[in-house]
């Protein structure tokens, strides 16, 4: 089987994630990310017409209502709209929390009740800002864990090229939803936190096989034992990758418009996790240097290893 | 080398795979839909009449029944379609309405297991909010002003203290800090040490500190910090209370499964299934109830200054004059006498309370008071309007007593209510709390989902694990031939497992959940893919079949490990930090973790060790093959 010389171009390939990487930072800090409802906080009714509607009339009717700052959109279908609403200052907590009610009374009276309401959705201010936070939490506590773990079972540098790999992973995600002004709502942040589970499994298995021939052969570069090992998982690498996006699209494409986000976000998480336990958990090991030495087998785990073949 | 895996291996894998099924099994009878009938009052239970009545009801109007049952005191219709339902609900509120009984009609989905299943502890999987239909409501307890309102009336209750004791103590002003520090300002440090001293006998809820008072303003502070453990008392009273009143309004929505749950430290869940109009449901919970405390009239009272009201099915007399109301109570316990050791009640009044208590009392010892509970609901009333039957919901005032003792001493601010049975006890006490002042509670979060919306979330998710699911199949078998078929059939097994595993956990499944089982469709074959290229590549390196095959699993076998702890962590963190349906993805991300393990390394190794492990075998079917 003809080897790929993927270490051949990690220079490259560290240069185009840098730059990458950097753009997405770029579009994260001047237009940050288009928050959905879940951390902004604020109001949404969706609703079902029988005959396809217009938008315009609909963010009409809501003008004639006395609605205003509402952001009206087809969801869907063309038959199906959907009202958004950021929390209304002049209003108490109580009335903002009433607002769906009202939007929603207001689009039936246009309608002539002929509307009927899929989805109607309030999140608090503070419940916003709390979820927000506890996300960051939630996505620092993972890499945090892996960075313990991947130390324990393999060693600091392996954890080190984990993380970074996670960490670019989940920054490139976040960079293109940032892009391209996707909807950024819970659901995809649960994406963004499977995408950590899926690299972090390409990732081990790679770095497990790059451990492995470090241990057995007892010469080479370590380039050339790093391009061994990636050469041996990729095929493995490459049919798991497959068969997750098979599903992934599956879900993008029957899934409906709830679930859009979160398929998106992980069919980019999966196609950048694949590169990356390549490129940059690889590339890691090798800016830092791993050697023989580091991977000097412990005393309990050695037995099984160094009986075989 | 053979492979063959020992008996006991090879018994466990059926024997897993049987309860797989078994407990996956009522997922595939489709639920009926049913109409539940209950009493409004929890306690009564539906009778016969009223069931026959609602069945008349339905046949008048062609609705076809499949069966009605009454189980714990509930009635239960169960239907053919959905619309049969929608149309079922009024025609029975309709019917039992001329009862003259308050009856709750909810819609409801009835499980078809076979009994010999349910015996066994089987049961389907629960569908969440996002699937099914229906409100959930985050309540937040303003616990903050809770604890205010409670150290406002501490204030006045100290600052009596002082001025009645027996020395008189001048105090210079009051304020309340951070919401939870009440300052008294006194003219000397003389008066401020006397005024501490008394402080710290009668108030050990508060943590006594001195200060000087701010921007060179002459005086001397006292500051009495309320305790954590207070605080947390009081919060904990104003969440308990609003949860109370929300349980007894849910009742009154007809919901068949409500759930009414503590969040956190200020936090109430309601989740109403199959309850579409929100603002009604909003309006409901809204309500509360208050008390009044009156006295019994005496037998020579006008009629004029009394009013009638029935206690325990005895018509009482009370007075017109009010002592107090509910907003005044602070707190109700039950307790126990410490000489008897029977239950008793525990009233806690705010300071105005207990003066108004006292000066009704002192000159009463020897009558009886009585507690009026007051709740506003709501009733149902039909009546023509241009030749149609119309439904009119009115709301009414319900006014009941709920306890008459006779006074023995001079009330204050706290009190007790003697002589009742344990439950009486509880009962009341309860009945006290909901209808006390009300810390204030808003909406956080409510999210709404349409019934067509859950339905065509149910249809989506289930077509997209089928496509994904074939898709991956077909893959397989395409590139790893006889081997991807052990694979394929361990797929199988894996869902099988998954979803059993969800049913007797009576884990909930939402959408994000069914994404999370396309996921795990996808990820789970990578054990397999992992332990097939090992298999190919010891093959390649010239090793004979049965040693690949035993090789690839055992080297695999360390690897597949280390990445699903890995991944397993991920979702553990995601389990707790996510909230409902994020909630739901973890969990089934978690088991699918799990049960994948399970069959793609030992049910697959056992699939592959019964079809060529036995017998030395030349080649092996797994596929294309570089070499």
């Amino acid at each position: 089987m003809r080897m790929v010389p993927f270490m051949k171009y990690r220079q490259v390939a560290a240069w185009s994630s840098v730059a990458l990487l950097l753009m997405a930072v770029a579009s994260l800090s001047i237009q940050s990310l288009n928050w959905g409802l879940d951390f902004t906080g604020g109001t949404l009714v969706e609703v079902s017409y029988p005959e396809p509607t217009n938008p315009e009339q609909v963010r009409l009717n809501l003008d004639n209502a006395g609605w205003n700052g509402h952001v009206v959109q087809y969801f869907g279908s063309d038959r199906d709209i959907l009202v958004r609403m950021p929390p209304q200052k002049s209003l108490s907590d109580k009335d903002n929390a009433r607002l769906g009610d009202s939007l929603f009374a207001a689009l039936s009276a246009s309608a002539n009740g002929q509307i009927d309401l899929r989805r109607s959705e309030f999140v608090g201010p503070a419940v916003g800002e709390e979820l927000a936070n506890q996300g960051g939490l939630g996505l620092l506590a993972a890499l945090a864990m892996v960075l313990l773990y991947v130390s324990f079972r393999f060693q600091l540098k392996f954890a080190l090229g984990a993380v970074i790999a996670l960490f670019h992973d989940v920054l490139f995600t976040l960079g293109i939803f940032s892009l391209l002004r996707w909807e950024f709502d819970l659901t995809v942040l649960a994406a963004l936190l499977a995408v950590i589970g899926y690299s972090l499994n390409d990732t081990i298995v790679v770095s497990d096989r790059i451990r492995e021939n470090f241990r057995q052969s007892r010469r080479g570069k370590s380039s050339d034992i790093i391009d061994e090992s990636l050469n041996q998982t990729l095929g493995r690498t490459m049919i798991t990758s497959l068969t997750t996006l098979l599903v992934l699209f599956a879900l993008l494409i029957m899934g409906g418009e709830l679930i859009r986000g979160f398929a998106t976000a992980l069919i980019i998480g999966v196609v950048v996790g694949t590169y990356s336990s390549i490129y940059v958990a690889a590339n890691v090991l090798l800016r830092l240097n791993l050697s023989r030495e580091d991977l000097i087998v412990p005393v309990k785990e050695g037995a099984d290893l160094d009986g075989e073949p | 080398m053979l492979n063959r895996y020992p008996l006991w291996k090879n018994l466990l894998i059926v024997g897993v795979f049987v309860l797989g099924i078994i407990y996956a099994m009522p997922n595939f009878y489709p639920p009926d839909y049913a109409i539940q009938i209950q009493n409004e009052q929890g306690s009564a239970a539906v009778q016969d009449p009223e069931l026959t009545v609602a069945l008349s009801a339905l046949t008048e109007s062609g609705i076809q029944i499949k069966s009605s049952s009454l189980i714990d005191g509930n009635a239960l219709i169960r239907l053919s379609t959905a619309d049969d339902q929608l149309k079922a609900q009024p025609l029975i509120q309709r019917a039992l309405h001329d009862l003259n009984a308050d009856f709750v009609i909810a819609l409801n989905s009835a499980p078809t297991t076979p009994q010999w299943l349910r015996d066994l502890g089987a049961e389907p999987m629960k569908y969440g909010l996002d699937l099914r239909g229906g409100v959930h409501f985050l309540m937040e307890v303003d616990t903050a002003s809770a604890v205010e309102d409670r150290l406002e009336g501490m204030e006045q209750d100290i600052k009596r203290a002082f001025r009645s004791g027996s020395e008189r103590i001048r105090y210079a002003g009051t304020s309340i800090l951070e919401g939870r520090v009440l300052q008294f300002q006194f003219a000397s440090e003389d008066v401020r040490s006397k005024a501490r001293r008394q402080v710290e006998e009668t108030y050990p809820q508060f943590l006594v500190t001195e200060s000087d008072l701010p921007s060179g303003a002459d005086g001397f502070a006292l500051n009495l910090t309320m305790s954590d453990s207070a605080i947390r008392e009081i919060e904990d009273f104003a969440v308990q209370q609003n949860l109370q009143t929300i349980r007894n309004r849910v009742n009154e929505l007809g919901v068949a499964e409500p759930l009414v749950q503590r969040l956190g430290r200020q936090r109430i869940v309601v989740d109403l299934p199959g309850v579409q109009d929100t603002a009604e449901a909003k309006k409901i919970l809204g309500k509360v109830a208050t008390l009044e405390f009156r006295l019994e009239a005496s037998p020579d009272a006008s009629r004029a200054s009394t009013l009638p009201y029935n206690y325990e099915g005895r018509a009482v007399r009370l007075e017109r004059d009010l002592i107090l109301r509910g907003e005044r109570v602070f707190d109700a316990q039950v307790g126990f006498d410490p000489d008897s050791g029977l239950p008793q009640v525990n009233i806690t009044l705010d300071s105005e309370g207990g003066e108004l208590m006292h000066r009704s009392t002192r000159y009463n010892i020897g009558r009886r008071m009585a507690v009026v509970f007051i709740e506003t609901k709501t009733r149902d009333r039909y009546e023509v309007q241009d030749g149609r039957e119309v439904k009119i919901t009115e709301p009414y005032v319900e006014e009941r007593v709920i306890s008459l003792a006779t006074v023995q001493a001079a009330l204050g601010v706290s009190f007790r209510i003697t002589g009742l049975a344990g439950d009486e006890a509880r009962e009341l006490a309860l009945l006290l709390r909901a209808g006390a002042l009300a810390a204030d509670m808003f909406i956080a979060e409510e999210r709404t989902v349409g019934a067509s919306l859950g339905q065509e979330n149910i249809e989506l998710g289930a077509t997209s694990v089928l496509i994904g699911f074939s898709l991956v199949v077909l893959f397989m078998l395409a590139f790893y031939q006889w081997f991807g078929l052990a694979a394929n059939l361990a797929l199988i097994a894996n869902l099988l497992l998954l979803v059993a595993v969800m049913s007797s956990l009576s884990a909930t499944l939402t959408l994000p959940g069914i994404a999370g089982i396309v996921l795990t469709v996808g990820m789970a074959v990578d054990a397999n893919v992992l332990i097939f290229s090992r298999i190919k590549e010891e093959l390649r390196k010239g090793a004979a079949p049965q040693s690949a095959i035993n090789a690839g699993f055992e080297r695999a076998f360390v690897t597949i490990l280390d990445a699903n702890i890995t991944t397993l962590l991920v979702a553990i963190i995601l389990y707790s930090i996510g909230t409902g349906p994020v909630k739901g993805f973890a969990i089934t991300l978690m088991i699918g973790i799990l049960t994948s393990m399970f069959t793609a390394i030992m049910g697959t190794r056992s699939l592959i060790n019964l079809a060529v492990g036995g017998r030395p075998i030349k080649r092996l079917a797994i596929g294309w093959s570089q070499s």
